[in-house]
């Protein structure tokens, strides 16, 4: 357990460490100072003149949201084409059919929204052609986009007034040539050097010891995988995800690719204070994010640790945790870290099964993903993180005893009136996704039986789970739930949509009509924003407006669970 | 206390919350607009049990009071309002005795004079009054000069002086001639003069929400519907989890939820916040102006009544040299006779403390010419019947006049002069037909404690600024004995406008206060203006308030009450939010309880039955409202401190205060309500 407990300490504390240079790094780039990466500027002048676009216009923040729209617009155009052909495209090996339009309108938009739910399995429901150039390309595009929207908000942050927020493709392939492609090769290359596949050959017919003959699936894996990690993308390449043993082979990838998870969303706080030099600031945004995460994981690492008291009562020896639904290489405290990470995020990808943590461990997966910005996904955590700053700068604006200012920007009707539908959104999502699912179930038990596998208060923690993942753009899943059905997949659906852009185009707006307003530069009258104080108070705002409204559905699943099996 | 609820306003608003029941006024406060429909709908399934009884809806008498308490809620709420119009409302009747129909001396184009009522004085006409008489209508003095008792609008009884020409011209309806006669010209319409005004924003009949209520009123609109979402939703999941959950127990949750405590005050607040200002004898124009004035960044205050007592002392007589002293204090004090300033005065008097009869020198002056100050020549004095022209003023004013005639301008006076500013003092040259008697020097008192007040200013990140003609030098030196950060000597009025539009133009909001119809553009352009009820029309139109008393520090108050009201409104928003953690905490598991008795963990509070649990936190919700009146009405104690500093202290007095609280409070009704339930 000890060692477990370093190995930890060790994922925890290396990503950090890496964190801090990556964010001034990013800070960096996007700012467009000279960097070691500069060789890469004549392929982004090469994909810039292929594309007509000029990197040096500075958009406002309606051109940026537009230019965001039209290519996701594109590029889902693009996946449905992709997935609906795919039998018939070439690198198709293993002869895999191509998708219903159903299956590919919900797996297109869920790559799209940088989700990655999945309702096929890699294996057999996609083609190696679709693997690369469609939801590999999509992983990276979508990270790519949410970080693009990040840095237009960093933009509008900055001191003076102007309506010229950068050049939204400058940043969109910066953020794909100079940090998601380096990162995931070199991600990728550990992959290879582990195990994983990297190939373009089919299936591999392997005789067990047994002496059954066996198809081992495999294909270009590493690539996808760096990617999926470092993008908090989270859709495997292989059904069960990281907990394949291909997909994640050693305890060495376990603990790379869970820093994979979390490395750039903890940059991108950091690159905040960076960007604006004022480091302090970014400083208290991943402090207050770090807070939330640890609050989150600490008790989960606990209880993960501890096991199930209702399997001690019966004598069984829990010293190693609780391990149902665990890969035994990993271990329960590295599956915990992982649990809690990869829903904090948005990632999504797995390496244990959620159904089986511990009842306050699935709430703590739960509310990580009900915050949504505890570091959150690439980008848009930050995004979401700003929608809290907006709430908790007026009240304390108010406090200090005057008219609620942003980095001396006045936060008015118009930026609180979006703001407020920003935050009401999630849990409008979740609590009413989950109360129609409730409704229908509990008025028909019987024709719905399929969709619970438990019911109970762990089959509502499933069906909350299911939406949360969802309006987190997570797509990670409970499982135990029958979700590959019309109800499911087109709730779910419209979740993700509403879900992805709404909390874009929120705070790009404010962040844009912020930047226009007059600018009052700082006195020891204004409130600071780099400081503990404020820290605590977005802290409390996110608890309380993200967290407290799901305490009545957090109390009928996991609470109920967690007091009725004998802690 | 005793004047916060004044027994005839306390019945009048008692009143006046039962009037404000009407969901027309109520829709316009979406929070408790949200809480009427919830006791509508309590009052429906009340009734519906007294007719059929229904036992998973629990009794009628349970019923029935949950009714009584959410309207009790509403009714608290109203009455927050109602006691912050009410308290208006007495002052503007007040006011409006005052303003009873006057008969007024209109004098015709012929120069006789008619008998009207005052209703009847139009815009441009000139009256007459004599001493005795009630002013009819606002105007302006084109002829005398009157002692006028404005204890009607002000409270001071102290008489003023009234005359024409100057920056001390201008009359209020409703005010007393005590003393003389004066004709005034009519500058405001009938039903428009400053009374009128002041009755209207008094009596909140022109109050409009400001933009910050605007937001406010927004965000708490969010926390409202995201309540109504959790309260709609959880009916589902009950059925899902086979709890069932009585109307009143949804009701109860959903109002104890969203923010009553801040949706029920937060007019109050705001009509409290103009109150305040207008018990400071502030007349702000709109409610934005008190919002605003918490938000300023640079304050320019006049030196004189504000950085300095009253005005300037003569304090030596510096002759220049071969001048007799004698003869030189003569000079000054004949120049100095017919000088009604101050400055003027005190020269005088300290003549007669160095043995100078003005007495025996008033002779000299029969038959003189006055010479008035003017801005351009910066002196003044008189040519005597025999041709001597004495004169005082600015040094350089003096030095250019003697230079002018050929005279030299001796090097000890330029000396003395710059000794004199370097002192803090300021220094008046005399000259004798254009040659230099000698300096007068005139020193400054500077107020005690102001020194304190500015440090407190700066804590709260304000820049004070001082303004006065005096030359860079003793400005300097006085600008530094009192503590303000910059100053501008020898101030036009464009200075005034130059330096608030440099400032405006880094993003700074300026207020400032003035009297004068030169200062009316500099006033306009102020993001706070306050003009002084003493000044000229002009003023009082181009600023945002006016101020009653004519008291100069009175910038540092509104600053003050801005501030104030902006925190009320912030503290008890925390406040309301934070009591949502324990109310959570008291209903939730009365909620499940029942049918799920593991949930009874969550009762950490040991609330004795899950119906006295919901009874106690609605009572609890109920009550806080008027706990609280008292702090929306005066607002939060204010403590001049750095953001940094407030934030904290405001955060752990209401945010942990707004936590903690409702624990204790709901605990304590509990045990009283766990007696009957």
């Amino acid at each position: 357990m000890t060692i477990e407990l370093i190995g930890i300490l060790l994922i925890m504390g290396a990503t950090m460490l890496l964190a801090v240079p990556l964010g001034r790094y990013l800070a960096t780039i996007y700012r467009g100072d000279t960097s070691w990466s500069d060789f890469l500027a004549p392929l982004e002048r090469l994909l810039f003149r292929l594309a007509g676009i000029d990197p040096t216009r500075e958009m406002r923040w309606q051109q940026h949201l537009l230019a965001l729209l039209t290519i996701n617009l594109l590029w889902f155009f693009w996946a449905m084409l992709v997935l609906t052909t795919q039998g018939s495209l070439p690198l198709n090996p293993d002869h895999n059919p191509s998708m219903p339009a159903d299956q590919a309108f919900n797996t297109a938009i869920s790559f799209l929204v940088n989700c990655n739910l999945q309702h096929y399995s890699g294996e057999s429901g996609v083609t190696y052609f679709s693997q690369v150039f469609c939801l590999m390309f999509l992983q990276f595009v979508t990270a790519g986009t949410g970080m693009a929207a990040c840095v237009v908000v960093f933009n509008a942050l900055r001191e003076g007034t102007t309506e010229k927020l950068g050049n939204f493709y400058n940043y969109f392939v910066k953020s794909i040539t100079r940090v998601l492609l380096p990162l995931s090769l070199a991600l990728a290359l550990v992959l290879v050097f582990q195990g994983t596949p990297m190939t373009w050959e089919g299936k591999m017919s392997l005789v067990t010891v047994q002496g059954d003959t066996t198809a081992v699936s495999r294909g270009p894996a590493a690539a996808l995988i760096g990617i999926k990690q470092l993008g908090t993308n989270g859709g495997g390449f292989f059904g069960v995800n990281s907990a394949h043993p291909l997909e994640n082979p050693t305890y060495l990838t376990n603990a790379l690719e869970n820093m994979g998870i979390l490395l750039i969303p903890m940059a991108m706080a950091l690159a905040l204070g960076y960007y604006l030099r004022r480091p302090r600031l970014g400083w208290m945004v991943f402090g207050v994010m770090t807070a939330g995460y640890l609050l989150l994981q600490l008790p989960t690492l606990y209880l993960e640790m501890h096991g199930n008291p209702a399997l001690t009562a019966m004598g069984i020896d829990q010293r190693l945790g609780a391990l149902e639904g665990k890969e035994m290489r990993l271990g329960a405290p590295a599956s915990a870290l992982w649990a809690i990470s990869t829903t904090v995020t948005s990632n999504g990808s797995v390496n244990a099964m959620h159904d089986s943590l511990m009842p306050l461990s699935g709430m703590n997966t739960l509310l990580g993903m009900m915050t949504n910005s505890f570091y959150g996904g690439v980008g848009v955590g930050f995004l979401n993180f700003f929608v809290f700053i907006i709430v908790a700068v007026f009240i304390s604006g108010l406090l200090v005893g005057r008219t609620p200012e942003l980095l001396g920007k006045k936060v008015e009707a118009r930026e609180m009136k979006i703001a407020v539908i920003i935050a009401l959104l999630h849990p409008l999502l979740i609590l009413a996704g989950t109360a129609l699912t409730a409704y229908l179930y509990a008025r028909n038990p019987a024709d719905y039986a399929g969709w619970l596998a438990n019911p109970g208060y762990h089959g509502f923690s499933e069906m909350l789970y299911e939406f949360t993942s969802s309006a987190a753009n997570n797509g990670s899943g409970f499982e135990g739930l029958g979700d590959n059905t019309p109800w499911w997949n087109i709730s779910t659906g419209v979740v993700l949509l509403l879900a992805r852009y709404l909390p874009i185009i929120g705070p790009v707006a404010i962040a844009g009509l912020l930047a226009a307003k007059k600018y009052t530069p700082e006195s020891a009258g204004t409130l600071r924003l780099d400081t503990a104080t404020f820290g605590l108070m977005v802290f409390f705002v996110i608890w309380i407006i993200a967290a407290l409204a799901f305490f009545p559905a957090l109390a009928l699943g996991p609470l109920a669970e967690h007091v009725s099996i004998g802690y | 206390m005793s004047s916060l609820f004044q027994p005839a306003l306390v019945a009048e608003a008692t009143k006046q919350a039962f009037v404000k029941l009407d969901p027309r006024t109520m829709f316009r406060n979406p929070v408790m607009f949200t809480v009427e429909l919830g006791t509508v709908v309590m009052l429906v399934v009340t009734l519906g049990l007294l007719f059929r009884p229904d036992a998973s809806q629990g009794s009628f008498g349970y019923n029935f009071t949950v009714f009584v308490v959410l309207l009790l809620t509403l009714l608290f709420a109203n009455f927050a309002e109602a006691i912050a119009e009410a308290r208006g409302k007495a002052q503007a009747n007040s006011l409006r005795k005052t303003r009873q129909d006057t008969p007024a001396r209109l004098r015709l184009d012929n120069g006789s004079f008619q008998q009207i009522s005052s209703a009847q004085l139009q815009k441009g006409q000139i009256f007459v009054v004599e001493a005795g008489e009630i002013i009819p209508t606002d105007g302006e003095i084109v002829e005398g000069l009157a002692t006028i008792d404005e204890s009607a609008i002000t409270g001071e009884s102290a008489p003023v002086i009234r005359e024409a020409g100057g920056d001390k011209s201008s009359v209020t309806g409703g005010t007393t001639v005590l003393s003389d006669r004066i004709v005034v010209l009519v500058t405001t319409a009938p039903g428009e003069s400053f009374l009128d005004k002041m009755i209207a924003l008094v009596e909140g009949a022109s109050r409009q929400k400001t933009p910050n209520e605007i937001a406010l009123t927004i965000l708490l609109a969010g926390f409202t519907l995201v309540f109504i979402i959790v309260c709609v939703t959880l009916s589902p999941f009950a059925d899902y989890a086979q709890t069932p959950i009585a109307i009143s127990a949804f009701i109860a949750l959903f109002v104890c939820l969203i923010p009553t405590t801040i949706g029920g005050l937060l007019s109050a607040i705001g009509i409290a916040g103009m109150d305040r200002a207008l018990r400071a004898n502030v007349i702000t124009k709109s409610g934005k102006a008190v919002e605003t004035a918490g938000d300023i960044d640079v304050l320019l205050l006049d030196k004189t009544g504000t950085i300095t007592i009253g005005n300037r002392k003569a304090t030596h007589f510096w002759p220049a040299p071969g001048v007799d002293t004698r003869q030189f204090v003569e000079g000054a004090t004949v120049s100095s006779l017919t000088d009604e300033t101050p400055e003027g005065k005190s020269i005088v008097a300290l003549a007669r403390e160095q043995q100078i009869s003005p007495e025996q020198l008033q002779g000299r002056l029969e038959g003189a010419e006055l010479i008035r100050f003017t801005a351009e020549t910066r002196s003044s004095g008189v040519t005597l019947p025999d041709g001597t022209r004495i004169r005082k003023g600015a040094a350089d004013a003096i030095r250019q006049l003697t230079e002018k005639a050929g005279h030299p301008y001796p090097a000890e006076v330029a000396e003395r002069v710059q000794a004199v500013s370097a002192n803090g003092g300021t220094p008046l040259v005399v000259s004798q037909n254009d040659q230099v008697l000698g300096v007068v020097e005139l020193q400054d008192i500077i107020k005690p404690g102001i020194q304190e007040r500015f440090a407190r200013l700066r804590a709260m990140g304000i820049k004070t600024v001082m303004v006065t003609g005096d030359n860079p030098l003793t400005a300097k030196f006085i600008a530094e004995k009192a503590g303000v950060d910059d100053f501008i000597a020898e101030a036009k009025p464009e200075d005034k406008m130059q330096y608030i539009r440099a400032e405006q133009q880094q993003g700074r909001l300026v207020a400032m206060m003035g009297d004068g119809t030169n200062d009316a553009p500099a006033l306009a352009q102020a993001d706070v203006g306050v003009a002084m009820n003493s000044g000229t029309q002009a003023a009082k139109e181009a600023g945002n308030m006016v101020d009653l008393d004519n008291d100069p520090t009175k910038l540092i108050e509104v600053v003050e009450i801005g501030k104030q009201l902006l925190m009320t409104r912030g503290t008890l928003t925390t406040f309301s939010i934070a009591n949502d953690v324990a109310k959570y905490f008291a209903i939730v598991p009365a909620l499940f309880m029942t049918a799920i008795p593991a949930l009874g963990a969550l009762n950490v509070m040991g609330l004795h039955s899950p119906q006295s649990a919901i009874l106690s936190a609605v009572i609890f919700n109920a009550l806080i409202i008027p706990a609280l009146v008292p702090l929306a009405l005066q607002g939060v104690a204010y403590k001049p401190l750095g953001a940094a500093a407030l934030l904290r202290r405001n955060l752990l007095v209401y945010g942990v205060g707004g936590v903690v609280v409702p624990f204790v409070g709901i605990k304590l009704i509990d045990l009283v309500v766990g007696l009957f339930v």
